[in-house]
């Protein structure tokens, strides 16, 4: 953008704002060069079929995914949805609106697959697949996190996200990718996590967290890479190995392990909780990501495999691992069995870092000295995956009560946001679900707004100066965006951060 | 002209049942390969079960998401639904008890209806956020039911059909004997209109009534950690390796 880019400004009224058409027209993440593609077994952009691959694709999409089906289907233009998008809030296009973001693909849909789309374009409004349509779908499905908030509130549960995810694998499969999405995929599959970290530079870091933190300790706090036979395989978002805050809760998830005593390790092999084939909507690309993982299971003779502050990563872990991978119960492939031999079904699997902690909580395992945490007073920012794509625990809502759990436990004073955008309701930090790229940051600095509103609610009543995730997404996005509203970027941080700061170490 | 009616709704009949029937396969049989369930949600199957029904009696999402729309258009589907337990009576005979019953309030139901419908139009014109995603098809869903609606109370309140020779028409239908329909043109208009809105039914957003029973974010059991889902499509994918 060459303009600079600037906040908008808090809304008067909690209500939606005034559309404006073409707010965001031609924004436009770039878009991923032919190396790219093919790195991960996409084709080439511009290729000449590029329209019938489209269409093949989306026609086969539609036989593979009854979500996809309905969802084009039952929408009644009821606007139930209209005002619940965060991009929508924060930029006013129309096009942001759940609904019109859907239309973009099911005006196509109707055009293709419907008798009076067919019959009648005109009449249910009903396009052709065009260059102009194409570069429409990428601008505006690149504008959707994937946070599922407009689902909580249709009527018939229609889920934003899937069709995105869709409209994304139709895209790429007439190359038309995202460099800032397949690039990741690419170094997953060949160097082993989304930063491209090979082992030796893996290595450096965990030694030198591990002297940081024996400075600050005094205590042999250990960070372990490819320990056979340890009981936990830690899979961690690979942004925990050295971005600020993240480092902080990867610090705290090792004095877990520490003080309950509980041998683990990371594998270089697989060091990356994050699997942007969620993103991207392509099953085949997610399964081969997360086998991976499975793979470093079988090879380090783990137990347990524990997930860390990551939120998609958790909803790929939770609500779909079991389905690609067989780590959960009942999968029945040979390497799957293995596997569920091999774990301790004791414990589930998997299971997110903050079941661990608050387990050993309850267990009286760990304990806190929770003055340690008495300069901050802190909010949670439920993130959106966790939220609404996944669980934790053994009941409905798990997910909101745990980490806040673990605040509480480890800290003194902590104060919710206003009700509405916290739990189902959560609004996305905007800057999840392949969004994460300084190109979109103008729409990430928008999309944040609802946020960032909520969050000045709680700054001006209690004097929150913490503001507590479980997401290395929301982390990160938070980090970079806070100072467009005025606030101090180191606001935000882990849940493990507080635990790490209060957590009593080897004098229990 | 009642060749043409008994012909017009023989071909709706068969067009809405065919066609409902073989959308309906085409949602059971496409596979949901994933659990995408809206979390948090009901972790055993007659959680689920509380659940759809909520949604499918209670438009409980809708209420979360907008009390003006969940007002109107529950105005609407209620006010539907006792007209139609209404109309029933036109079908059987003798009249069951129940149904008896429940005339009294099938005939407000029809202005409840009339008026549901009503502000959910208001809403399509005046909101612009709604507006902008209304295409001609929605405008003109709306005007169809308030066509059928009004047609329905202007022969309950100021003009009576021949009820009689109605009743006998489609006594007749549903016996394959055709019986005249009534003379005065207010019956023709509505019963055009319900053909109408037959034929349509199976090719038009009126599949959200199906559609919301096989949506995979409100009808899956959250238990993914506990048992596996696996699609076919997807099993495949496993014997490659």
């Amino acid at each position: 953008m060459a303009t600079e880019i600037k906040a908008p400004p808090y809304r008067v009224f909690n209500i939606a704002p005034a559309i404006q058409p073409g707010a965001m027209d031609g924004l436009k993440s770039f878009v991923a060069n032919d190396k790219i593609q093919n790195d991960i077994g996409f084709p080439a952009f511009e290729t000449e079929d590029w329209h019938d691959k489209a269409i093949n694709k989306f026609s086969e999409l539609l036989g593979k995914y009854r979500s996809l089906k309905v969802y084009l289907d039952a929408c009644v233009h009821c606007g139930a949805c209209s005002d619940k998008c965060h991009y929508f809030i924060g930029t006013a296009d129309p096009k942001n609106m759940p609904v019109a973001r859907q239309d973009l693909m099911r005006s196509v849909y109707r055009r293709y697959f419907t008798l009076p789309g067919k019959l009648f374009p005109w009449l249910v409004g009903a396009r052709k697949l065009t260059r102009e349509v194409m570069d429409e779908w990428y601008s505006y499905f690149y504008q959707c996190s994937e946070c599922r908030r407009c689902s909580v509130f249709c009527p018939y549960g229609i889920d934003t996200a899937e069709i995105t995810m869709a409209a994304r694998e139709v895209l790429a499969a007439a190359g038309y990718g995202q460099k800032y999405a397949n690039e990741i995929i690419g170094k997953v599959h060949k160097i082993g996590n989304n930063l491209g970290l090979p082992k030796a530079a893996l290595e450096d870091t965990l030694e030198g967290v591990e002297e940081d933190t024996k400075e600050a300790t005094g205590l042999d706090i250990r960070f372990p890479l490819d320990v056979k036979g340890a009981e936990v395989l830690l899979i961690t978002p690979s942004a925990d190995f050295f971005a600020e805050p993240h480092i902080d809760s990867l610090i705290g998830y090792a004095k877990v392990f520490h003080a309950a005593g509980i041998s683990w390790t990371l594998s270089s092999m697989s060091s990356e909780a994050g699997n942007f084939g969620l993103f991207i909507g392509n099953y085949d690309q997610m399964r081969k990501i997360a086998l991976r993982i499975r793979q470093a299971a079988l090879e380090l003779g783990v137990k347990r495999i524990v997930v860390g502050e990551c939120g998609h990563a958790w909803r790929v872990a939770y609500s779909f691992w079991n389905t690609l991978i067989g780590v959960g119960d009942g999968a029945n492939d040979p390497y799957a069995i293995e596997l569920q031999n091999q774990l301790d079904h004791r414990y589930k699997q998997p299971m997110h870092i903050c079941e661990v902690t608050w387990d050993l909580i309850q267990q009286k395992a760990i304990s806190f000295d929770k003055e340690a945490n008495d300069k901050h007073i802190i909010t949670f920012h439920d993130s959106c995956n966790v939220a609404r794509g996944s669980g934790m625990g053994d009941y409905p809502g798990g997910q909101f009560e745990i980490p806040r759990n673990i605040v509480k436990a480890a800290a003194n004073h902590f104060f919710e946001m206003p009700e509405g955008t916290t739990h189902e309701k959560t609004f996305c930090c905007g800057g999840g679900g392949g969004i994460l790229t300084d190109d979109l940051l103008e729409l990430r600095v928008k999309g944040a707004l609802p946020r960032m509103e909520a969050l000045q609610t709680v700054v001006d009543a209690h004097g929150v100066n913490f503001m507590a995730s479980i997401c290395a997404i929301c982390k990160a996005q938070f980090t970079k965006v806070l100072p467009y509203y005025g606030f101090d970027r180191r606001l935000i941080g882990g849940v493990h951060q507080l635990v790490s700061n209060a957590i009593k170490l080897g004098d229990k | 002209m009642t060749i043409l009616f008994a012909v017009l709704f023989y071909f709706a009949a068969g067009l809405f049942a065919v066609g409902l029937i073989y959308r309906i396969s085409t949602y059971a049989r496409t596979p949901a390969p994933l659990k995408i369930p809206t979390t948090p949600s009901p972790r055993t199957k007659f959680g689920v079960v509380m659940l759809m029904t909520r949604e499918v009696f209670l438009f409980q999402s809708l209420f979360k998401a907008s009390l003006w729309t969940w007002l109107f258009s529950a105005m609407f589907h209620a006010g539907l639904a006792l007209a139609l337990i209404r109309h029933i009576r036109y079908f059987i005979n003798p009249v069951w008890d129940w149904v008896e019953f429940m005339q009294p309030f099938g005939i407000y139901a029809g202005f409840l209806m009339v008026a549901g419908l009503a502000g959910l139009w208001g809403r399509r014109i005046f909101v612009d956020r709604i507006r902008y995603i209304s295409t001609p098809s929605d405008h003109l869903m709306l005007v169809l039911l308030i066509g059928i609606g009004a047609s329905g109370l202007y022969m309950k309140f100021i003009s009576h059909t021949d009820i009689i020779t109605l009743k006998n028409f489609f006594m007749g239908l549903m016996s394959f004997h055709i019986n005249p329909v009534p003379e005065d043109s207010v019956i023709k208009i509505h019963l055009s209109l319900i053909a109408l809105l037959m034929i349509i039914f199976p090719f038009s957003k009126l599949l959200h009534a199906p559609g919301i029973f096989f949506s995979p974010s409100r009808n899956q059991v959250e238990n993914s950690r506990d048992k596996r889902h696996l699609a076919t499509w997807a099993a495949q994918l496993e014997s490659g390796k």
